[in-house]
């Protein structure tokens, strides 16, 4: 028995490679903060490595592969190796590997002072946190895992300490943050004694075996999609998010909205759907998952769901600082994500992931270059931004695109995102859900518009110019092109969706 | 099928042109808007060409074998995935019949004529065109795409081009006037989209290999056959939701059109607009509405047009009488004729909504004449705006003796526009009436209708007189005459608004058996599609 464990974990060490390798940039990145401090580029080029090391063991690893780190009978395993935890290690990573390069060129980094080697420490703390949310099978690890990535966020939020807004995004983000996870915690005791364990498998085996009460159920279910639906900010859980998406720094701001907000869906859908799952009504061959009578969280999720988007696009349209504005719009994309996963089937999930995949690039580039221009301007205040389509016509052209792509007009690939997400609704019957969707769309057009107004229908005398240099340039780029790519020409991103709806045993 | 793709180039030359032109240097003026005419001129000549080729006895609508230069290609492809998603398939898929090819010529003409008439625009000329070219592909692919996703990246590609043309170039309130066209415009767009989806989870394609995937192809959803047992959209599903759907696409048409209550973006993005925007609106993208309904909502839904025909016409003949009692009470000339546009696309609403061969007729041949006449009627008032920098109606008079070819060319389109016999607009008015008085259950609506005409002669008449007859204002004494550029831009509208006014065969012989066979979908269509719904009942 003893043995077996232990030959369980090292065999397990195998398939947790990319993990490691994140680890061990954590290591190496603290031991070199130490003896090289002065050098400006050492530290982000060794993150680099090591991520792109990370992605590269990730992509050796063997497809699928259940239970690791089990340790006996009671306990069959910790972590899952599948297609859908693989698909969210990559958008983790290059959500990663873009906010480092952001970083290069960011001037609040740069300036801030102190330790900058904090900075790609708790980035790669930050990473590992994320990459241990989208496999953990277990609530503890789930907790753990949770508390990894809040932590480490939360210094992040506040690493630009001089500033006072900054500060005060951090403070606001730990006080909600410690409640959240706090909830969540409570959520998960609470099924712990209904069930008596954390394995989120063997819970549904009890579940579905034993006459357990629904109300406590309930309150369990609510309590831990409380806890995730923080990450994500869903609302009503919502209300750091502009606060802290203003006052921290425009890199973290952007890994805050696409990165961890990816690790809070990874981990939504895994739980809820292992958890709470009638597998021997569901359907495998057309896809379509049946709930347990008990707990009927897909309508709970529907509500929440317009909740957030509506909440979200209606409170944006009032921003006049673009770093809040785009934190309500990233509310508010949140929102039709998590429309896709309420109509339980695989088609639903398989619109979450290509959404995300192609947020990925629209949102950080509209990060990017609100950087770029923040900057140099030395405000975020949209009415800086009056006739600066003319004076920065690349960052101005950029930034339109990338926001006509979140607002999802074709030929960009925010279209796409929308086409799959509405098309899975009406596929599914969800009408009323997808009509509150595009209706949602088309208030969300108003405040990019606005943006878009200000830099090109509106001119001004103010001096600006932007030298972008190449390296930005290429940056911009990199983002720019998928965006319109994609936009035309999207069957790559379907079949990488389609082959990573697979969660470990459906 | 093989040979020179003329669709694909009619509608990707002003791309090519866009890219020349961001290519040259923004100093360069001339050479920037010589590249947009000359890439406009292809246009007209490639489009001239089809019609010469063009086979008058092959109806198109619903078969894709009597399509004309029919090009297919798969765009999009997706095989192996899932039982759940199956293979995911897009056609680059265009073609043209009797119904697009009025409109193919329409755009190509209207285009050309409206760089002639962005000559003086003055302010980042270099944009001003590239954004013009890249709203020709959006319009001339509109009508040219046979597949509706196709068909919704073309009409969506519109919309930015526009709110910049707009928004940049425009008047004092341009910034409103901009985002009220595109907020309006995807408001319509959007429900578009949800139908189209709809309709592409309840047909089936059955492919080479026999097997039956998801369908964007419009000519397969038009046949009830297609479509699945359990669809949303499908006629053999008892709880389909098809009566909702073709309000939804309807919605999304009639802002284009626009229809009345859904007008009121267009008076504001017309007065605020440059004038060769105002030509390309009023010329061209307004067509894109009704030609929408005729060539998705009429085949796709007959059973429901038919149910609803008599609501159509109810609002082609609000449109109509509101329309020109608004124009009457303008003081401003440019809101007057975008009044006037809501007006006459009153009529065409009337004629389709008769399901008559006339009517139909007479309703394409109406956006036909519409197109060219508004798009004159808006370089008149773009001359005199030019001149003068006023449009108030009431700030002139007696300028036909300081303007006399000015004012023989206004005479034209104002005649024409009033329904003058001799002139286009007054054939494509009598068969609309003539198809809407011979339906019955219409008659009605036609009579009330015909006030109208009376109303258009009457605002038309009194235009005309303060503007053009009285006393001359001396504030106009040096006012000159029309130049040759804009002569260039107005004459060749005018003639066709006279040849096609003697002598229209030519049209509508290219419009008549495509026209027949919609009709016969339509009311045929009834037929089967209703009696599917009473099968399964």
């Amino acid at each position: 028995m003893e043995n077996n464990s232990i030959q369980n974990i090292l065999e397990s060490l195998n398939y947790f490679t990319p993990e490691l390798a994140l680890m061990l940039t954590f290591f190496v990145l603290l031991l070199v903060d130490l003896f090289f401090r002065k050098s400006k580029y050492l530290l982000p080029a060794i993150s680099l490595v090591g991520f792109i090391v990370s992605g590269y063991l990730l992509v050796y690893t063997p497809d699928v592969k259940g239970f690791l780190f089990s340790t006996g009978m009671t306990n069959i395993g910790l972590y899952v190796i599948d297609p859908f935890s693989f698909f969210f290690k990559i958008l983790i990573l290059l959500a990663m590997i873009y906010t480092i390069l952001f970083s290069l060129s960011s001037k609040e980094i740069n300036e801030a002072g102190g330790n900058r080697g904090e900075y790609y420490v708790l980035l790669s703390s930050f990473a590992l946190g994320m990459f241990l949310l989208t496999s953990t099978i277990d609530l503890l690890l789930m907790y753990l895992s949770f508390e990894l990535v809040s932590l480490s966020s939360y210094i992040l939020a506040g690493f630009t300490r001089n500033v006072k807004r900054s500060a005060e995004a951090s403070l606001k983000y730990i006080i909600f943050g410690a409640v959240a996870s706090g909830a969540m915690l409570y959520g998960i005791s609470i099924l712990y004694g209904l069930t008596g364990t954390t394995n989120l498998y063997l819970i549904n085996f009890y579940l579905s075996n034993q006459n357990i009460e629904s109300l406590p159920l309930v309150i369990a279910g609510l309590l831990i999609i409380g806890g995730i639906g923080f990450k994500i900010s869903m609302a009503p859980f919502h209300f750091w998010t502009p606060d802290v998406y203003e006052g921290a720094p425009i890199t973290i701001t952007a890994v805050l909205s696409v990165a961890s907000k990816a690790a809070g869906f990874a981990l939504l859908i895994r739980s809820l759907k292992i958890m709470f799952i009638d597998y021997t009504a569901t359907n495998l061959q057309s896809s379509a998952w049946a709930i347990l009578s008990q707990f009927k969280w897909n309508e709970l999720i529907a509500g929440l769901a317009v909740l957030t988007m509506t909440l979200g696009n209606l409170a944006a349209l009032w921003q006049s600082n673009l770093k809040r504005m785009l934190a309500y719009s990233s509310i508010a994309h949140a929102g039709y994500m998590l429309t896709g996963f309420v109509i339980l089937d695989n088609q639903g999930i398989m619109a979450i992931l290509i959404y995300f995949f192609i947020y990925l690039f629209m949102n950080l580039g509209a990060f990017f270059v609100v950087m770029l221009i923040a900057d140099k301007l030395g405000s975020e205040e949209m009415e800086d931004y009056t006739g600066l389509g003319y004076k920065a016509p690349f960052l101005g052209v950029s930034l339109t695109i990338f926001l006509i792509s979140l607002t999802g007009i074709p030929p960009t690939a925010g279209f796409v995102a929308k086409l799959y997400l509405f098309g899975a609704l009406i596929k599914a019957k969800w009408i009323w859900l997808a009509v509150i969707g595009v209706l949602n769309s088309v208030i969300s057009l108003y405040y990019y518009l606005k943006v878009v107004k200000n830099m090109f229908l509106r001119e001004s005398e103010i001096e600006y110019s932007h030298n972008l240099g190449h390296g930005n340039l290429l940056i911009t780029l990199s983002l720019l092109i998928p965006t319109l790519l994609f936009g035309i020409y999207f069957k790559p991103i379907i079949e990488f969706a389609e082959q990573s709806v697979r969660i470990f045993g459906f | 099928m093989s040979g020179i793709p003329y669709l694909t180039l009619v509608t990707f030359l002003p791309i090519l042109g866009m890219i020349i032109v961001l290519l040259i240097k923004s100093e360069k003026i001339q050479l920037i808007r010589i590249t947009a005419a000359i890439v406009t001129f292809l246009q007209i000549v490639i489009a001239a060409l089809m019609w010469s080729k063009f086979n008058f006895s092959a109806a198109g609508i619903n078969d894709q074998s009597s399509f004309q230069f029919v090009e297919k290609v798969r765009w999009i492809e997706i095989k192996n995935l899932a039982d759940w998603i199956g293979t995911v398939k897009i056609d680059y898929f265009l073609g043209v019949d009797g119904l697009s090819m009025p409109m193919v010529l329409l755009t190509a003409l209207i285009s050309f004529l409206g760089v002639l008439a962005s000559w003086n625009i003055s302010k980042g000329i270099k944009g001003y065109f590239a954004l013009y070219l890249l709203l020709d592909t959006g319009m001339m692919g509109s009508f040219v795409a046979l597949d509706f996703f196709l068909f919704y990246v073309f009409w969506e590609l519109m919309l930015l081009p526009m709110y910049f043309l707009i928004g940049i170039w425009g008047g004092p309130r341009k910034e409103y006037a901009a985002i009220k066209f595109f907020i309006y415009t995807l408001f319509g767009s959007v429900f578009m989209l949800l139908v189209m989806l709809g309709l592409y989870f309840s047909t089936y394609e059955i492919l080479p290999d026999g097997s039956k995937v998801y369908t964007f192809n419009m000519l397969q959803m038009m046949n009830p056959v297609n479509y699945s047992k359990e669809g949303l959209l499908s006629p053999f599903n008892p709880n389909n939701l098809r009566f909702i759907a073709y309000i939804f696409l309807f919605i999304g048409f009639a802002i284009k059109v626009p229809m009345f209550p859904f007008h009121t973006w267009l008076p504001d993005a017309h007065v605020e607009a440059p004038t060769p925007i105002s030509v390309i609106l009023a010329g061209i993208l307004l067509k894109l509405g009704t030609y929408g309904m005729m060539r998705i909502s009429f085949p796709i839904f007959p059973e429901i047009t038919n149910q609803l025909a008599y609501w159509i016409a109810v609002f082609g003949m609000i449109n109509i009488v509101y329309g020109a009692l608004c124009a009457m009470a303008q003081k401003d000339f440019k809101s007057l004729i975008a009044y006037s546009s809501i007006s006459h696309m009153g009529y065409v609403l009337l004629g389709m909504a008769s399901l008559t061969t006339q009517g139909m007729m007479g309703a394409l041949f109406q956006m036909f004449n519409h197109g060219t006449i508004t798009a004159m009627l808006f370089m008149i008032v773009g001359v005199i705006y030019d001149r003068a920098h006023t449009r108030g109606v009431n700030d002139f008079g007696g300028l036909a003796l300081q303007m006399p070819v000015y004012t023989g060319i206004t005479t034209v389109a104002f005649f024409a526009s009033l329904g003058l016999p001799g002139l286009s607009g007054f054939i494509s008015e009598a068969f609309v009436f003539l198809g809407a008085f011979s339906n019955e259950t219409i008659r009605i609506l036609a009579i009330i209708s015909t006030l109208g005409i009376l109303l258009t002669a009457a605002y038309m008449l009194w235009t005309m007189q303060r503007i053009y007859f009285g006393k001359l204002n001396p504030r106009w004494e040096n006012l000159p005459d029309v130049n040759k550029l804009e002569l260039a831009a107005l004459s060749p509208l005018a003639v066709v608004v006279i040849l096609f006014g003697i002598y229209p065969s030519p049209m509508l012989n290219l419009m008549n058996t495509s026209v027949n066979k919609l009709v016969e979908i339509v009311v045929n269509g009834q037929v089967t599609f209703s009696n599917l719904s009473a099968l399964i009942k």
